[in-house]
Parts: C-alpha cells; structure tokens; sequence
C-alpha cells in the first residue's frame, strides 16, 4: 500500500517571537517493510539554519532556527510511502522469554548490544515492581516471549479504556496505571515500562495510522492524528511491533516514523523559543492511501 | 617541656575529652602547645609517625608556628577569619534558610604533601585522566570497548548521564575531558585511594586558589620556610589551554564562565575564577544562538563567543536537545557545538565517568587501553549489575557503603551504617530487581591531619581534592588542592554542603620555588580597553534597580527620619498636622497604608490612625523594622542586598558589605514592641549614614562605564519619583505656604543648608519650590535629575540618530519644568496643587514611571524562553 502523508503543526503565539529553536522528527523511517518514496518539510517562516542528521536513534531529525520576528509557525511534511505487509513471526515459535532475559542479563551477549539500551529506564519511564506485577499475567514460565507480549497487549487494550480527556502529555505512568484510562502514547509507555520489568527490551514507536471512515461514508482530509505503539526485540526475529491502543499488530496500515525510548526521544516537533507568550498548537495529520 | 608535664597534659585528655576526641588544651601546659605531642592512633596521621613522631615535612610548618607563640597565633588565625569576610569568601547551603550564603570556613593550618609523594600521586592522577578521555571519547563514538566486552552496555545505556544527543560530537583535539579532578583518601596503611571522580564541573578550584591567598598571608614564614609550589602556573595553563580550543584562531578569543547563577552552591568561586582568569561571568539567559553560532547579548549588540567554561550541569546546558525544563541553559548550544563552532570544557555528557560503578572497571580499561596497570587504585568498588558482585554485596551489606550507581534516586537506600532486618531486606529485594543501578563500596578511614578547632590545635579527618587540566603536553596537575576537614573525628566522608572547613594544600618542593605573583595575568597580550561597551544586558538591568532601590531606601528613610522627628506621642492633632504631607507621602509609597491593626479598612485607616499617637507610631516604626510589611525599610534593603548579590562580580567587595550592613543593621534591631521612637530615630540616622557610604561606593569606585551609568540613571528617577511625590502630597495640605512645613520639605529634600546659604529669610513657598523644583545646581532638584538622565541617554549606545521614546518623553519633561515659574505659589492662599506647579509635578510623576518602562524596552529585552511542545500523540 503506498501513501500520501500530511503532517502539519502550526504554533500560533500571543506575543512576537524574536528566536526559536526547533527539532523535528517528522521524516519516516527507511525500513524493510517501507520505502519512503518522497519527503519535503515545510517550514514558515523560512528558517535562517536548517540542517538534517541522524540521531542516536537512527531516526532522520531536522534542526532549525528561526531569527525573524514571529508569531506563527508552520511546520508541514508530506511524505510518499510505500508499505508492504510482511508475514509476521509465528509468536508460538520465539524464545522463551526468560531466555531472552537471560541474554539481557549479566554477562551480555554481544549479540545484543544494540537493543541493549531499550531495557533500562528512561526518561519518562521507570520500572517497577508494580509494573513486573501486572505483566507477569501474560509472563507465565516458559511462554514464548511474542506469545506472551501479545497477550499484554491485548489485556491492555481491554483493561484501559480510551479516552482523550484522561490523561495529558505529562500525565505520569502511575496516574494511567491508577484510573485505567489514556490514549496511544500512554499505552505505548505502559506497554514498555512493563516488558522493561521483566527484564526485556522495548521502544517506543511514533508514526501514523490509516484510519477507515465509517461505512458508507468519505474519508476525511486532515482529520487522522499521529499514532504510537511499541515494539519488542526478539532474538532471531528481530523487533516486532504491537499495538495497544487496537490490539493489532501492525502491518501495512501503521507507518513507522521513529523509534526511541519513549515519547521524549521522538516527539514530533519540539522547541524552545525567545519571547511569545502563550501559546496554541495546532496539528493536523492526513493520511491518504493512493490504490 | 619535661616529660612530667607531658604525661600530665595527656592524662588530663584522657579523663575530659571523649576518646574519638583528640584535643590539646593550651591551657593544661604553661608554654606554648606542644604541637607534635599528640598519642598515636590506629588512622594515619599525615604529621605524626604511628610512633608519635613528627614527619619529617612537617617540621618547619611545626617550628614556625612554635616560634610565633601563643598570643601570635592567635592573632594569625583571627587575621585568617578576617581575611575570609574581607575577601567575600562564601558558599551557599541549598535549602538553608538562615540566609543561604554562608562564610567559607577555612581551616588555616595548611595540609603539606612531601615531593616525593606527590611526584607518585601526579603520576597516577596524569594516568587516570588520560583513562577517562579515552572511556569518553570511545563512549560518545565508535563505543568500541562495549562491543570488545571491556565495559558492561548497561553503564553506559543505563545512565541518565550519557547524553545521546552529545554522541557523535567531536571536541577539539579530542579533549573531551579537559577539566578533571580526583578526591583522595588516604588509609590507615598510608596509601592514596581515589574516592570519586570529577568528570563534569570540578568545583572548588576557585575556593583552592582563596584558601592560599589567605593562608599564604597569615603564615608568611612558614610559607617561605616550606618551599611551597606556586598556584598560578596552573592557572596559566587553564588559561592557554582554554584559548587553544577556540574553534578558529583567534588572537584573543573570547572566553566565558557559563554560571547557573548566585544562587548556585559554589557562586563565589565561579564569580572569583571569572575575574581571575578575566573571564566574563554569563547566565544562559546572556547568551543567544543564532546561525548556529554563540553570542554574548550586551548593550551594544551581539557578540561571537569561542569558548565556554561551564558551571551549568551537563543536562542543563540545552532546553532544545538536553532536559527541556532548564531554565538554566542556552537553547541550541548543542547544535552550534556539533557544528564545531564553540568549545564548551568539559563537553556537556562528561558527568557519565563521575559514575562509582566505572571504579569498578577502571584497571581492566587501563591494561585494555593504555597496557598499563592503573597507578592509583580507586576504593574498593562492587557493581551490582555483575551477578558476582550483586551477590557480594547482598552478603556483605554490614561491611559496605551500598550507594546508587547512577543519578537515580534509589528506593531502598539510608545514609546509615547500621541497617535494621527490615531495610536489610527491602535493601537486598531493590538490589535483585535492579541490580545495575547499585553499588557498594568499602568504607573509607580517612587519614588525620593537624587543623585548629576553636584556637586548639586537633586532629581531624581529612580528604584532598586534585586537579588537572589537559594541556598541550598531556594534563597537568595543580601543584595543591583543596584540602577538606571534617567537623570531627569518627567521620567517614566530607561534604561542604553538611558543614566542614577546608584547608590550603601546601605541595612542598625539594628546590627553592620560583616567585610568581598570583594576581599578575602576564603572558598574555593584554589589549587595553577603556570603555567596556559589552555590559550584558540583564547585567544593566540589575545596575538599574540596584540604583533605584539604593534610592528609594535613602527618601524613605528621609520621610521616617522627619516623620519621627515631629512626632511626639503626648501632642495632640495640632502638630501632627504638620506631619500630614510626610503620612501621606507614606500611605502612597505603600509604607503606612494598614499600619493600625484593629482597623482593616484600608481607606479609612490612615485618617483614623493618625488620630491615634500610639496606632502612628507602631504604623512608623513597623515601616521601618517589619520585613513583611510592602515597602518598608527593612524589605527595601532586602531587595538591595539581593540585587547586589546579582551584580556582585562586578561590584566591589565594600559595596556588598555596606548592603549587609544595612541590612543587619535593621534585622538586628531590638524588638518592635519594646522599641522607642527615639532609638529608632538613631537607627534611621545610621542607616542614612550606611546609604551614603553605599550610594558612594556605587557612583564613585565604578568606573564610569555603563555600569555606573545604569546605576545612576536607577537613582535620579527613582529620586525624581519619589520627590514628586512627596511635594504632591506637599502641595496638598491646607498649610502647603507654613514656614514649618516648608521647612519640612527643605529637610526631606536635604536641601535644608542651600536655602540657608540662598536666603537670608524663613521659607518662602516659591523661593522653595524654585529650589527643589528648578534649580539645575542644586544636586537633589527634580531639573537637575532630568538634566543628568539626558546626558545619560546621550552617552548609551543606539540606533544612530533616532530620537528614542524614553528621549521623548525625557523632552516632555524637560520643557514643562523649563516653562514652569514658581512665583506663581505667591499669589495664592490655598488650592495649591491646581497651579502650574502642581500640574507640572503631577505630570512629572506620571512620566518617570513610563520613562523607566522605555529604557526596560529598550535595553533589557532579554525575554524568558519558554519551550514548546509537539502535542502529544493519541
């Protein structure tokens, strides 16, 4: 399936900016299951520096700075995407996931040093007792890890109810955990600082969804969001991506963005600016499949 | 001394002084102390051999302090405390709430180290911090050792400190640890261990270099005597070390200490290293990025930096890429030093080796990189995240010192020694769930050294503080340190933040050492400088409301000092209708607005009140003394010795002590209730006199830069405001044309003795107003404020030939005081404030304020940075 992504996200200030800086990763990621066919950044106004690089990550972050007086800034991507659905791992068949916990553990296999960072806290994300409680349910002895995260998954896709104004971007884990209510990236962030409990690698994914209008009626322009979920590593196989929020697992209607360690390192467009006042932003996200 | 008498001094210990109390009464001998007579004791002692004899090195610090004598000591060491107030020597105690600066306690016996001994130490320390660089420059690159198995992933990618965002920048001439320092121990044995290392921000280097100035001034003899290696090479180090890492090469590139500011713990020290090594002193908020390159925001615009020495933690250092709620950093800083335009020493990231767990794999890293084995041992290091290890340490938690492996904070972890079962277990439960995020280390015996506890000579355990800057030739070592005391024997650890002294550390040298001056910065091409054009704008700022609290303080103490001169309790309203223009003056400025208690109303207290002599006078005396009532005296000096604190580098040190004077002076006052008008009356009087010396200070020991300039321009409007104001409230009485009033405001307007010299007659209402009005001679006149404000905005930088707002309406005034005829008051008998002169200070009054808000624009437009977020993701 090949798409035509459109990302915008406009700040609109109540007093004039003299300077700000900006990250944004907006660029999705070149991967076996998605080539990027097309990306073009927007930025108004035009910014005074503008460079591209890779981060730690691997993720595509462009950094700019703009030095004329403003009070509105527009940030837009559009990308052409082509993904293709490849088979999925049969969960029956991965590793044990105390194997794959034994890998992770002391002394490390080299073989895993690169997934290696994804099992420690990170910023926003601590692991706890309390959480290794609520994963180990699906954890039992000797479950095949994919088998056993898919069944996390799952119970938090029925144990959490959806909803937009539970939670906010700085709502913490324990207050999710507590009211059993959030959206995407809180169960993206439970999902991982449980497989983190137990031991186990996981990263947080941003991206995009295809959304499906209700039957009968036409898609609307602009009106689908960015998305999050999260992937485990697997021995073998590799990383694989679940989906909370829709109990699915992702295939050729997610569109993978960038990874990290939980939303702080991928957050689509951050910034810091001089002046402004308060602030409103605006994001809008259009995802159209071309047939 | 006889060995009778001996044997007598040590049995008197014995019986009064705890046994962990070693202590020499000079009272239990006749002569002087015997200084090396002290028992022999299972630490190391760094004077005394184990047999009681004194070391070698120690012997000439001994005889000269023996030859000095008693009384002579005495005299030194309280020379030593003096030196440490004059010098402004402090630190700040985060949270404490007794004012949080506090003086630098300075232990004046110097702590020695032989030749030899240090010869081992620098050699260990030299291998230790090329070790480091190495672990950094591998861990924010290729991360080869983590592949090669030489360092466990998880001390890296387990760590808060290891900035992802600062991997992949390359420092130049791969100095990514630039600065660094080793605290040292030394063991009962008497071998040297490394305690911690100082990766990030090695503090204290500043307050190493105040200790010796002292102590190098109250012990010349010994000082000589003992050939001791000078400081200031290292510093020059620090300094050419600095310059060769501007990006381009520059002749003189400009170099900045980035502060977190004066209420950082070690501010002293930053503002001191600053003017040391002539080094501007900047917060975040004076630096900008812009086209990914760093400038400095001053009055006359944007300057390129090269260089910065940073104070601010590695993670504050950018809200953009680093911890976005700093308010502390510069946005975009991290960007212009990827793209190799700025240096920053040490490159924000480097905290990841300040880690105990890297202690544990230091000497592998060492056979590993350097094919050496590692010269100086650190102290015994278990790393929980190795199974081995975490097993250790869980069967030995009573004989280990179990402390958080990284920046975390720990569930699970008490400062005590002693564990009850119960954290025993809930220690050892966090251990196996986390274990990486643990280690334990053995229990430090620190060594003893001779160090003075209230006139005595003791001993006390102490540790030593090292450190090294990488030169061109490798790093060098600072011949001396920082020298840390505990309070007491028995203590395993020393921090500045729980109390302790610090001691100067005398590195002695077998040849005769080279006098150099501390103070000179010879060897650098010095480019002469008059005028310094590049004042940083929140700087100006402060110079600004320096200058106008400074003011306000001086008339309101004028208002309560007349106030109070013309108020007697037992007179009824008839006199104290006379006061009325001062009480309102007051009620306007906020200072007797709610003064009586019973009445809450606030417009119909005063009137009440001044009805009521005993209401009036606590009204006046809570003005002066209360430190929660708005305006009062007292709230005013606080704002003054806070602002003065700000601009404290660049002040000097009499200004800062006359602010504190001040403010002593009003919160050591005697309780308010037992207070007479006329103590108070004495009280305001000093307080004048303190202004005065603190106005002086500040006008006359500045340079007239524009520094001064800001300061003064704060004091004439806030002098202009304050006197429209009180002959507002002047013109306004019924009586505005009595002689006793007007010589009333003669007073306030201190300008009681020109009329006198003018006029040969009792007050006349326009020979009055003309001078306090219009007489451009007359230093306290509203003209003369006006005339000096405008040579002022003449001489600060501009847009070339704009006519400024706060020009224009400086023109407004200027004009209207111009027009204005004060014989005019003459011909009336009452309604005064409707003549020309009463609208003209009305008017005036309303002005100054808008005048101050057009210079705030115009030059302090340092805007807050606040950080914008992306939305989150539903």
């Amino acid at each position: 399936m090949t798409y035509n992504l459109i990302h915008t996200t406009i700040y609109e200030y109540a007093e004039p900016v003299t300077v700000s800086h900006h990250a944004a990763r907006v660029e999705p990621r070149a991967l076996p299951k998605q080539q990027i066919e097309q990306f073009l950044l927007e930025i108004g106004p035009t910014p005074a520096v503008q460079q591209s690089r890779v981060d730690f990550f691997g993720n595509q972050v462009c950094g700019f700075s703009i030095q004329e007086i403003h009070q509105r800034l527009e940030v837009t991507a559009r990308s052409r995407v082509h993904v293709v659905a490849l088979p999925p791992p049969d969960p029956g068949l991965s590793a044990g996931w105390e194997r794959v916990r034994q890998l992770f553990s002391d002394p490390v296999s080299p073989e895993v040093v690169a997934p290696y960072q994804f099992v420690f806290d990170s910023p926003l994300l601590a692991a706890s007792l309390e959480l290794a409680d609520y994963a180990r349910k699906s954890f039992a002895a000797h479950t095949p890890l994919l088998e056993a995260v898919a069944d996390l998954n799952r119970r938090i896709y029925t144990d959490f109810k959806y909803d937009p104004t539970a939670t906010t971007v700085a709502t913490p884990l324990e207050a999710v955990l507590a009211q059993r209510a959030g959206v995407c990236q809180d169960f993206a962030h439970l999902a991982i600082a449980c497989v983190r409990s137990l031991g186990l690698p996981a990263r947080y994914v941003s991206g995009y969804l295809r959304t499906r209008p209700p039957e009968g009626q036409k898609r609307l322009v602009g009106a689908d969001a960015s998305h999050a979920w999260f992937a485990v590593f697997c021995p073998g196989v590799g990383w694989v991506d679940f989906d909370p929020t829709n109990n699915v697992l992702p295939a050729e209607e997610h569109i993978s963005v960038a990874f990290g360690r939980d939303y702080s390192d991928v957050s689509p467009v951050s910034g810091v600016i001089t002046g402004g006042g308060k602030h409103e932003v605006h994001v809008s996200v259009d995802v159209e499949p071309l047939e | 001394m006889s060995d009778e008498t001996r044997k007598q001094a040590v049995s008197r210990l014995d019986s009064a002084v705890p046994m962990n109390e070693t202590v020499i009464h000079p009272e239990a001998v006749s002569e002087p102390p015997p200084l090396h007579d002290w028992p022999a004791a299972q630490l190391f002692d760094e004077s005394l051999t184990p047999e009681g004899a004194l070391r070698p090195h120690y012997t000439k610090l001994f005889d000269a302090l023996e030859q000095l004598g008693s009384v002579e000591r005495n005299r030194r060491w309280e020379n030593a405390r003096r030196l440490v107030q004059e010098q402004g020597i402090t630190y700040n105690v985060y949270g404490d709430v007794r004012g949080m600066e506090r003086t630098w306690e300075l232990d004046p016996v110097p702590f020695l180290i032989e030749a030899k001994e240090w010869r081992s130490l620098e050699a260990g320390l030299v291998q230790r911090a090329e070790l480091i660089n190495h672990i950094l420059a591998d861990c924010y690159g290729p991360q080869e050792l983590i592949r090669s198995g030489g360092l466990p992933p998880a001390l890296v990618f387990g760590q808060p400190d290891f900035l992802r965002p600062c991997h992949g920048i390359k420092p130049k001439q791969g100095k990514y640890l630039i600065f660094y320092a080793a605290d040292l121990a030394r063991s009962p044995d008497g071998r040297w261990w490394v305690t911690s290392d100082r990766t990030q921000i090695p503090t204290g280097a500043g307050y190493a270099l105040a200790n010796r100035l002292v102590t190098s001034r109250i012990l010349p003899e010994a000082f000589r005597d003992c050939q001791v290696h000078r400081l200031a090479g290292f510093y020059r180090e620090m300094q050419k070390t600095l310059a060769s890492l501007a990006p381009l090469k520059l002749d003189n590139p400009r170099i900045v200490l980035l502060t977190p500011g004066p209420y950082n713990e070690t501010y002293f020290e930053q503002a001191y290293l600053a003017r040391y090594l002539g080094y501007q002193l900047v917060e975040g908020q004076d630096l900008t990025v812009r086209d990914d390159r760093v400038y400095l925001k001053t009055l006359a615009g944007l300057e390129m930096v090269d260089v910065i020495l940073r104070r601010v933690d590695d993670d504050f250092c950018d809200p953009l890429e680093l911890r976005n709620d700093s308010i502390l950093g510069v946005p975009g800083l991290i960007e212009a030093a990827r793209a190799g335009h700025v240096t920053i020493a040490n490159l924000p990231g480097s905290s990841l080796l300040q880690s105990p767990a890297f202690m544990a794999f230091l000497p592998g890293l060492a056979r590993q990189i350097l094919g050496q084995d590692l010269k100086l041992p650190s102290v015994a290091t278990w790393w929980c995240g190795q199974k081995s290890a975490e097993n250790y340490v869980c069967e030995h938690l009573d004989d280990l010192f179990v402390k958080p492996a990284f920046r975390f904070k720990l569930p699970g972890m008490t400062a005590d020694r002693e564990l009850s079962r119960a954290e025993r277990a809930r220690l050892v439960s966090h251990i196996h769930f986390q274990p990486h995020q643990f280690v334990a280390q053995e229990w430090v015996e620190l060594s003893t050294a001779p160090a003075l506890d209230a006139g005595r000579l003791v001993r006390r355990p102490v540790s030593l503080r090292v450190y090294l800057v990488a030169t061109e030739h490798g790093y060098a070592v600072m011949p001396g340190g920082l020298s840390r005391v505990a309070p007491r024997l028995g203590v395993s650890s020393v921090s500045m933040q729980r109390g302790g002294a610090s001691k100067d550390v005398w590195v002695l040298s077998e040849q005769p050492v080279e006098d150099l001056s501390l103070l000179s910065t010879s060897g650098f091409n010095l480019e002469l400088r008059r005028v310094g054009n590049n004042l940083p704008s929140r700087l100006a700022d402060n110079f600004f409301w320096l200058g106008r609290y400074a003011e306000r303080a001086d008339a309101t103490t004028r208002l309560l000092r007349s106030a109070l001169r013309r108020f007697t309790p037992e007179r009824g309203g008839g006199t104290q209708l006379h006061l009325a223009p001062l009480l309102e003056t007051l009620e306007q400025q906020g200072q007797l607005s709610a003064y009586s208690s019973q009445s809450q109303s606030q417009s119909q207290a005063p009137a009440m009140s001044r009805q009521n002599p005993e209401a009036l006078e606590a009204g006046l005396l809570a003005a002066i003394f209360d430190p929660r009532r708005n305006g009062s005296l007292r709230q005013l000096v606080g704002h003054l010795q806070r602002i003065a604190m700000f601009v404290r580098d660049r002040t000097s040190n009499d200004l800062w002590r006359a602010a504190n004077q001040l403010g002593d002076l009003l919160a050591n006052a005697p309780q308010e209730e037992i207070l007479l008008a006329a103590d108070a009356l004495g009280i305001l009087n000093q307080a004048l006199l303190g202004l005065a010396s603190f106005n002086g200070l500040a006008r006359e020991n500045m340079t007239r830069a524009q520094g001064w300039r800001f300061i003064d321009l704060g004091m004439r409007i806030e002098r202009a405001l304050c006197l429209c104001t009180f002959l507002d409230c002047s013109l306004r009485s019924p009586e505005a044309d009595n002689p006793s009033v007007l010589e009333m405001v003669l007073e306030v307007a201190d300008s009681t003795l020109t009329y006198r010299s003018r006029y040969n007659l009792l007050p006349n209402i326009a020979a009055v107003y003309d001078l306090v009005l219009l007489d451009d001679t007359n230093p306290r006149a509203l003209f003369f404020q006006i005339n000096q404000i405008a040579q002022h905005f003449e001489r600060l930088p501009r847009e070339a030939a704009e006519v400024t707002p706060q020009q224009k309406i400086l023109r407004e005034c200027s004009s209207r005081l111009r027009l204005l005829d004060t014989r005019e008051l003459v011909l009336r008998s009452a309604n005064w404030l409707a003549s020309d002169t009463g609208h003209a200070i009305v008017d005036t009054a309303r002005d100054l304020p808008r005048l101050s808000d057009a210079i705030a624009v115009s030059y302090f437009a340092h805007s807050e940075i606040s950080r914008t977020g992306g939305g989150f993701q539903p």
